[in-house]
């Protein structure tokens, strides 16, 4: 009998790979997967600060803080923030993943620009907080 | 002694002279033409970036706003002089283009409008409706102003 016409599959995971059932890690789409859904989540949010700071235009502070301090205002400015800088976080990853060569370097980039959109986002919030309590 | 690799540097022109093949860089502007496409995708980029470095001015206006009436009121100059201006206007526009290009891109994830000629006209809708926002935007807010 000729294997010719036999179907067959080819398995490219090893035995071992397969006898433990474990698999990828299931995180190759998390990065593609949480940058859209901030991407949607910013389409309200971003307009919502476009027509806030219309809105604030040449308030003086104690404008500012009471807009801001007030409940849903406070909520939608913390979930702005949370979405705006964790997709900062994610967009700016790609962009040093493409231009930055040497593995050292790539590395030390990254690690400054995610700590650096991380102080950014918790001083947003609070003082976002700061000005609600 | 030569690179090997240098062989496959080497190629013909439209006129059929011997040229040394052109790379990445160097290509804009001499063998690489602009197209919609690639102009669009390079703007979603540049004003990502510009958007993140906006980011320390949110952050300034907010920081200051939560300090008190003294910083608040250094950094509402600082937004309101020209050069400040001129920084919110490029701000205001990368907002608005990487909106619009950003619902270009999810349509592209939803499979929607990859055709060539869908694809050149929703990218010259994207630059007109980031241009129209920013010139409504600056509109209203002297008006509010």
């Amino acid at each position: 009998m000729s294997n010719e016409n036999t179907p067959s599959v080819h398995i490219m995971r090893s035995q071992l790979g397969r006898a433990r059932g474990l698999g990828a890690a299931k995180l190759g789409l998390h990065h593609w997967w949480t940058q859209r859904v901030t991407a949607v989540a910013l389409l309200p949010l971003s307009l919502y600060f476009v027509l806030s700071v219309l809105m604030l235009a040449g308030a003086d502070r104690a404008q500012v803080a009471a807009y801001i301090g007030e409940p849903w205002n406070t909520v939608l400015f913390l979930c702005l923030v949370a979405a705006l800088f964790s997709h900062l976080s994610l967009g700016l990853q790609v962009v040093i993943e493409d231009y930055v060569r040497s593995d050292a370097k790539r590395m030390l980039t990254l690690l400054v620009a995610k700590g650096g959109v991380f102080i950014l986002a918790l001083a947003c919030a609070v003082s976002v907080l700061k000005l609600a309590f | 002694m030569k690179d090997v690799r240098e062989a496959l540097m080497v190629g013909r022109n439209t006129e059929g002279k011997l040229v040394r093949r052109p790379l990445s860089p160097f290509m804009l502007g001499s063998a690489y033409k602009f197209q919609t496409s690639s102009l669009t995708s390079i703007m979603h980029r540049i004003t990502g970036v510009a958007l993140g470095a906006g980011t320390l001015l949110l952050t300034a206006w907010l920081v200051s706003a939560a300090a008190g009436d003294a910083a608040f009121s250094v950094v509402q100059a600082l937004l309101a002089s020209w050069i400040g201006l001129v920084v919110l206007i490029g701000f205001t526009f990368a907002l608005f283009y990487h909106f619009c290009n950003g619902i270009r891109h999810l349509a592209w994830d939803a499979g929607r409008g990859f055709e060539l000629p869908a694809m050149h006209r929703n990218g010259r809708m994207v630059v007109a409706g980031a241009v129209a926002l920013t010139v409504a935007f600056w509109i209203i807010g002297f008006l509010v102003w």
